[in-house]
């Protein structure tokens, strides 16, 4: 049993460490890039024109319609091919906001259109410009209404960082997985990884039911 | 002389609108004009185009034929510009259309902010000030869904009047209130007719309309049918179809 506690302690804590910081900054930039891109895509779907509404759905079919896996690999080992180069972390990143940017635009886009009609036309009748009416009167609403889809998809988003491993960005599980092989340990690895993951899935959690907490508007729900 | 000065004080200007959805034409060409500080009331039928006229007005619903002239300016000509006379024409509408994330006083104030551009503290003030003219000062920093709908209606006239409109249109201000709470409202309103406001209300309401109306406008079909000053109007409408309505009207919705 001392020797189960010196090796958590002494060797894989340690080494985890790393990884671990890796997985976070994964996490912590796509997050909210992700959110940017959804939002996006989602007012482009309900209020752009012909053109770019089709472009963003034909964006969401291809995001939400192949693995997210077989677009990291597209993004690290195929897009080379045709010159263009990203390390293992950008790589990662920017599959992991393009794929969550998919899932993130289809929330935003049912909370938007299930705004009343009523409120565009009250803040066009002010004298608001489209861009303005649903930067101050859609979006405030409809992102409160899509924060219970959105966090779902952040925390399926700290999951799947785990992928970042495919593509040869060392990130927790990967550096777990070194470790494992290593010692041959897999058992004691991958339940401190799975207890290290579920560790952040509940802290973001906390904070997501919080932000919701926060914005809920007085006097409704 | 005396023409010219009729001409100016002519606020809004409606003349000859269409309006089609599909093959159903809403509007078969509407035209009348409002001076400054009249109230014109438009009364009649449900499906009748009321609240299509009134969206024409400030191109909420851009009309397939017609123009409209707001203060000498044609509305209809300059598309492009046309939230400089959204400004200037303050809406109210049926089921009120609070922002619902918002608190009273802030729903009042988005407008001055973000279309008129003035500062926090300037906007602040005006807002307030506007809804103590609706008595509605100590509920300031509740939001629409902890007002009642009497409260909510004085509140979007605050914010329709925060912007200093020329003219203001009310789309069924009452429609939407339990009995008890049409009352406040159509103080509020009437206080505005009598402050001298100019402005074009659909309404159902009969004793309303005819205490603060100087013409009473009948719409059918998409069509003015007869208009007239209230007290000629309802003592003796031109048409039977005019009596049969009012007659309905009354019987409904009492005096």
């Amino acid at each position: 049993m001392n020797e189960f506690y010196y090796f958590i302690r002494n060797i894989l804590l340690p080494s985890l460490f790393e990884g671990t910081l890796v997985s976070i900054k994964l996490i912590i930039l796509s997050i909210p890039l992700g959110l940017i891109l959804g939002v996006l895509i989602a007012v482009g779907r309900v209020y752009g024109n012909k053109i770019i509404s089709t472009l963003c759905t034909v964006y969401v079919i291809f995001f939400r319609g192949t693995p997210l896996l077989v677009q990291l690999f597209i993004l690290y080992f195929g897009l080379p091919s045709i010159g263009i180069f990203f390390s293992p972390f950008a790589s990662a990143v920017i599959g992991f906001v393009l794929c969550s940017g998919a899932y993130h635009s289809e929330y935003i886009r049912g909370a938007i259109q299930s705004i009343k009609t009523g409120q565009m036309m009250a803040a066009e009748a002010l004298g608001m410009t489209r861009f303005k009416a649903i930067l101050y009167v859609i979006l405030p609403q409809a992102l409160r209404r899509a924060i219970p889809g959105c966090s779902n998809e952040i925390i399926y988003l700290i999951k799947y960082s785990s992928l970042a491993f495919m593509v040869t960005c060392v990130e927790l599980t990967g550096a777990g997985k070194i470790i494992a092989s290593r010692y041959f340990a897999y058992t004691e690895v991958f339940l401190v990884i799975g207890i290290i993951y579920l560790l952040m899935v509940s802290v973001v959690t906390k904070l997501l039911n919080m932000l919701e907490k926060k914005l809920e508007i007085p006097g409704l729900g | 002389m005396n023409k010219m000065q009729n001409d100016n004080d002519i606020v809004l200007r409606v003349e000859d609108i269409h309006k089609c959805y599909g093959k159903e034409e809403i509007l078969k060409g509407i035209s009348f004009e409002i001076k400054k500080g009249e109230t014109k009331v438009i009364i009649g039928p449900s499906g009748s185009g009321k609240s299509t006229l009134l969206r024409c007005i400030n191109q909420l619903t851009i009309p397939d034929k017609g123009r409209i002239w707001l203060g000498g300016e044609e509305v209809t000509h300059h598309k492009k510009d046309i939230n400089r006379f959204r400004q200037k024409m303050g809406m109210v509408f049926q089921d009120f259309n609070l922002f619902d994330h918002l608190t009273a006083l802030k729903n009042v104030e988005i407008g001055l902010m973000k279309v008129k551009k003035m500062d926090k503290k300037e906007a602040r003030e005006k807002a307030m000030e506007e809804l103590k003219q609706v008595g509605l000062e100590r509920q300031a920093d509740l939001y629409p869904a902890q007002l009642s709908g009497g409260q909510k209606q004085r509140v979007s006239i605050a914010r329709a009047l925060a912007m200093d409109p020329k003219v203001m249109l009310f789309d069924e201000p009452t429609s939407a209130l339990d009995p008890e709470l049409i009352g406040e409202v159509l103080e509020a309103i009437k206080k505005l007719a009598f402050g001298g406001m100019t402005m074009v209300v659909v309404t159902h309401e009969m004793g309303f309309a005819r205490s603060v109306a100087n013409e009473i406008i009948f719409m059918e079909n998409g069509k003015i049918l007869e208009s007239g000053i209230p007290y000629q109007f309802f003592s003796n409408p031109k048409y039977e179809r005019t009596k049969r309505f009012l007659n309905k009207i009354t019987e409904l919705y009492g005096e």
